[in-house]
């Protein structure tokens, strides 16, 4: 890549933003370089809490107290922007530089309608009357893709879906035609499909507009998918830099290195016998301080004694850089080693219906309909068909995938096995027993067998008590016998943390060990099923690999089957026997994990797969991209015949008029589609 | 909203029936209230005096009449005075109302902008200001404050008059709404119109000042919260000015607990300002309650129960409908 003549947009030297709190200052960004030219694309990736948005917010001087900027220049078309006034700065922000943030639902003020928001962001900089950046708006919303803007812009947020926000943020963010914007994590909080869509504008806006674009994510794929540089941060500095081609193909750094490896790839051949990802060991460091040396040290797998010394950033390479003492002469890092899978437990690795004929969870026809409040006195009342006629059968130590986007009714599906809901009809069926209408008491034995984890470990763990009476409390529940002090010992250590951990409240630990310790509590009573819905989605990469190789481990050991829910396939694809797609409280198709990627038969099966972004330039370019159109409508008025059949690039008039059934297709394939494998 | 209605009026009944149940059950005889000892020693005497109140008649059928009368608008006779109860609250009730009024004015005055800027400006001087204005105004006991007022202002300064709601040589003017303000603006008598006012001056700070209390403290709590939601941080990023993210973004928002507090704020001023008026000599409902109260009038505690609670079923309501104009997310029902 030859350095353009032209002088950068943005050059950003030697930045240290501190918070200067009571405790100590927290250095949360400590030294970063970069620059970056006119109309590029620059991705920022890295762990939660490595300085990515610090970085981002003191570009803007959007900074929260007490952070300062106490070293360093940012130079933005020749102005010192740490330097401005702040006058001086206002005129820069949303003028030249725009900015939009990870999540939409908040984003945008609710007593305000669309238009006043997305005016008022033009007229500020006195570049439009209110009349011409009111009929501008329109033209925005309508280049964003935003359906009817015209009736849009008289709206009020929450009419919006987070992706139809996302969109009039990124319309707000280009009202003035900025020089650079910068979105941070824009697609974290949207689904895959959303994401896909969101990415594809973000790219298309670049190209035909020049607008440099900085673009912050924790997901490498996402990065390889819209820039055309990567840095990687990681505790406060810039660890690695340079093309996505060679970074993600050949990193240079251990902590790049690490990122690529823990996170499954839909693209990567399946082994059902080994399904442990590569982990680095341990947490983040703390940056009130910092370690000494590499800052990497504690965690690197290739630590040597001169890592004792800070490594400087040093080129590995004619467009990229490292701050790596081992890779300083050019070479690079080896791959990780291939595991060597644990000596199978008396649990059969690939289990299937001839084994037990019974199936431990067996679900039929099951519905769940909720009735929301009335519009007004008169109206009819309102029926959201969360659930709506599933069939399924789990069978004992499988792991069974539940995907689908959100509001698909994969928590709901959840929560009706676990007995929290009450089924509107069917039946549902645990080791033979129906529990379709079982009542508390009768649930009592088999909530000791059945066991639910949570996306978010923080909010289901009691702050007020120690970890040792969060598990100490189940086995009292459930009257179990033994040492109480010994299990809670037996089970921490099962979950990978110490005896000592018993006496600490849940808020001392990070959001990977919570996650352990509601693991831990689920546990306790020794349950053959465990209902984990969405267990590592608020995680980030390398966390996310160690739960899932805990779980993996604890079904090998205990022989556990696992109700898996996940909107990140690749997880769903490495993890799981058998995976269920659900759209719109529906079943659409069920496949064991290998077929379903390879030869996906329902037609929203092959648009999720298309949409997951993939951490390598080169594929990302070369992959099939099935158009999806627009988001799933309302579970209140589903559509007639195919629900799917509104966003279906190959509909037909066969599909409006009867509902396709789940029928079994090739190799034990399950699909509802009445053209499978057209598309 | 019908239905609303519907609701608000079984309230208003429900809290009447509580309230006849315990005053018909606490200890306590109007008897011995309004006769003297000689009289209610004399039990032919008190047969009448039963006789004429109605007081002999079984519970439920007391209750009953009380009702009918509720719905052509009769509270009956009250004991004490003699008179039709209706014709009593209208005599002491534009006292009150004033009063309240001034109050609330006031406290909104003071403790919107003092709440806004004590949170745009947060931990300065005018912050500190603003807590202690609000710890005192909502803890400083009402009747200590009144006295204190009073014998600051009136006694030893001499700034503010006396008691009462005019000066004692003064001719109160034509009744015409009873408000004494507006009666003297109307008519231009202006000298007594400066009287009504000074007199205002003391008893309504009194009040005011639990309510300023709250009134600035919910502001600032509500403009802090707002001031850090990521909206507030978007508009910043949109590069709008200081003074437009603050009034036009945090504002809007931080209103709508205000308004509720507001409300409810209101409607304890109208019915609890029995102890500024005690002190202050005020002619007005709080008085006119705790006379009710010690004479054990049962008309006139019914029907100042019946106000009260119509009263705050009535703020509620128009708060409910403020929400629906300030919140689009509120469904409109
Ligand atoms: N208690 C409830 N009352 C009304 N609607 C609900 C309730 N719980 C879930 N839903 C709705 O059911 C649908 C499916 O939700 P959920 O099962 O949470 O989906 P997912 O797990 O795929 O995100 C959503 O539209 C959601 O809003
Ligand atoms: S300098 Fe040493 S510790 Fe740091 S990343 Fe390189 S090998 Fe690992
Ligand atoms: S049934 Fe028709 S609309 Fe539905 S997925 Fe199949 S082809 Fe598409
Ligand atoms: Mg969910």
């Amino acid at each position: 890549m030859p350095e353009p003549a032209e002088h950068p947009l943005l050059a950003v030297r030697d930045l240290r933003t501190w918070f200067l709190a009571d405790s100590g200052p927290i250095r949360a960004v400590d030294g970063v370089s970069f620059t970056l030219h006119a109309g590029e694309t620059l991705g920022i990736v890295g762990e939660s809490g490595s300085g990515k948005s610090v970085l981002a917010k003191s570009i803007m001087r959007l900074l929260d107290e007490p952070a300062r900027i106490v070293g360093g220049d940012i130079m933005f078309r020749g102005r010192h922007l740490n330097q401005l006034g702040d006058a001086e700065i206002r005129q820069i922000r949303g003028r030249e530089i725009a900015m939009v943030f990870q999540d939409p639902m908040t984003s945008l003020n609710p007593v305000l309608r669309i238009a006043r928001q997305l005016v008022e962001a033009m007229t500020a900089h006195g570049r439009f009357t209110v009349a011409a950046a009111r009929k501008r708006s329109i033209d925005l919303l309508r280049r964003m893709g935003v359906a009817a803007p015209d009736r849009a812009v008289r709206a009020y947020p929450h009419h919006f879906s987070g992706g139809m926000r996302q969109r009039v943020m990124l319309a707000m963010g280009f009202s003035n035609e900025p020089a650079l914007l910068i979105a941070d994590e824009p697609t974290t909080a949207l689904d895959v499909t959303i994401q896909a869509q969101i990415l594809d504008l973000l790219r298309d806006l670049n190209a035909s507009l020049g607008t440099a674009v900085i673009l912050i994510s924790h997901d490498l794929g996402v990065i390889a998918n819209v820039c055309s540089r990567v840095l990687v941060m990681y505790a406060g500095e810039v660890v690695e830099e340079g093309a996505p081609e060679d970074l993600l193909s050949d990193p240079r750094h251990p902590y790049t290195w690490a990122l690529l490896h823990a996170a499954p790839r839909i693209d990567a051949p399946l082994d059902a016998s080994e399904r442990r990802l590569a982990t680095i060991e341990g947490q983040p460091p703390d940056p009130r301080a910092w370690p000494a040396g590499c800052r990497f040290r504690a965690r690197c797998p290739f630590a040597e004694a001169r890592c004792a010394e800070p490594p400087p950033l040093s080129a590995t390479g004619p467009t990229r850089a490292a701050r790596c003492w081992i890779t300083q002469d050019g070479s690079s890092l080896p791959p990780p080693p291939r595991r060597t899978a644990a000596p199978a437990a008396a649990a059969p690795s690939a289990p299937s219906a001839a084994d037990s004929p019974v199936p431990m969870l067996r679900l039929a026809g099951v519905t769940k309909h909720f009735a929301l409040a009335r519009e007004s006195l008169f109206a009819p009342p309102r029926m959201l068909r969360a659930v709506d006629g599933v069939d399924l059968d789990v069978f004992k130590g499988e792991t069974v995938g539940l995907v689908g986007e959100s509001g698909c009714g994969k928590s709901t599906l959840a929560r009706l096995i676990a007995r929290l809901h009450a089924p509107t009809s069917g039946t549902i069926a645990f080791d033979g027993q129906d529990i379709t209408t079982a009542s508390i008491a009768e649930m009592r034995p088999l909530r000791r067998r059945m066991q639910m984890i949570f996306q978010d470990p923080f909010a289901s763990l009691n702050p007020r008590m120690t970890v040792g009476d969060i598990l100490a409390g189940p086995i009292a529940l459930h009257g179990l016998a033994g040492d109480p002090a010994l299990r809670v010992a037996e089970l921490l250590d099962l979950v990978g943390l110490a005896p000592a951990h018993a006496a600490r409240y849940p808020h001392e630990f990070s959001g990977g060990q919570r996650q352990r310790i509601s693991i831990a509590r689920a546990l306790a009573v020794g349950p053959e099923l465990i209902l984990a819905d969405e267990p590592v989605s608020a995680l980030d990469v390398n966390i996310q690999a160690q739960i899932i190789n805990l779980m993996v481990d604890l079904q090998e050991r205990l022989g556990l089957t696992y109700l898996f829910i996940a909107h990140d396939l690749a997880v769903v694809r490495h993890v799981c026997d058998r995976i269920v797609v659900l759209y719109l409280g529906r079943v659409m198709e069920i496949a064991r994990a290998g077929d379903l990627f390879a030869r996906p038969l329902h037609p929203y099966t092959a648009a999720l797969i298309a949409a997951a972004p993939v951490p390598d330039p080169r594929i990302e370019r070369s992959r099939r991209r099935v158009p999806m159109l627009g988001e799933p409508p309302s579970a209140i008025a589903p559509p007639s015949g195919c629900r799917f059949r509104t966003r279906c690039p190959i509909a037909a008039p066969l599909c409006a008029a009867e509902v396709p059934l789940l029928r079994p297709g090739a190799d034990g394939q399950f699909v509802a589609c009445h053209f499978p494998g057209a598309l | 909203m019908a239905s609303r209605l519907v609701t608000a009026c079984i309230m208003v009944v429900l809290a009447s029936f509580v309230v006849f149940l315990i005053a018909n059950t606490v200890p306590g005889d109007p008897v011995l209230a309004q006769l003297g000892d000689l009289a209610a020693a004399n039990p032919a005497v008190v047969a009448a005096f039963r006789h004429r109140w109605g007081l002999d008649l079984p519970l439920w059928e007391r209750y009953w009449i009380f009702l009918e009368g509720l719905t052509r608008g009769d509270f009956g006779e009250s004991i004490a005075s003699h008179r039709p109860v209706m014709q009593d609250i209208a005599e002491y009730g534009p006292a009150t109302v004033e009063l309240a009024s001034v109050a609330f004015v006031l406290s909104l005055a003071l403790g919107l902008p003092l709440g806004i800027l004590a949170a745009v400006r947060r931990d300065s001087w005018i912050d500190n200001l603003a807590r202690m204005i609000s710890l005192v105004g909502v803890s400083a006991p009402t009747f200590w404050l009144a006295f204190v007022m009073l014998a600051v202002f009136y006694g030893a300064l001499d700034w503010a008059p006396g008691p009462g709601r005019l000066d004692v040589a003064a001719f109160p003017p034509e009744r015409l709404t009873g408000l004494l303000l507006l009666d003297t603006a109307w008519l231009g008598d202006w000298a007594t119109f400066r009287d009504a006012a000074a007199h205002l001056v003391l008893p309504a700070v009194v009040l005011a000042s639990s309510t300023l209390g709250l009134i600035t403290r919910t502001t600032r709590a509500a403009m802090l919260d707002a001031l850090s939601q990521d909206y507030v941080r978007v508009a910043r990023a949109k590069g709008l000015l200081a003074r437009t993210i603050v009034t036009g973004h945090a504002l809007p928002n931080a209103m709508l607990p205000v308004v509720t507090l507001g409300g409810l704020a209101y409607a304890n001023l109208l019915a609890g300002a029995v102890m500024t008026e005690t002190v202050f000599s005020w002619p007005g409902l709080g008085r006119y309650t705790f006379r009710s109260a010690v004479a054990i009038d049962f008309p006139a505690i019914m029907a100042i129960t019946v106000i009260v609670a119509a009263l705050f079923v009535l703020v509620n309501l128009l708060v409910d409908m403020s929400y629906a104009l300030l919140d689009p997310r509120t469904v409109k029902t």
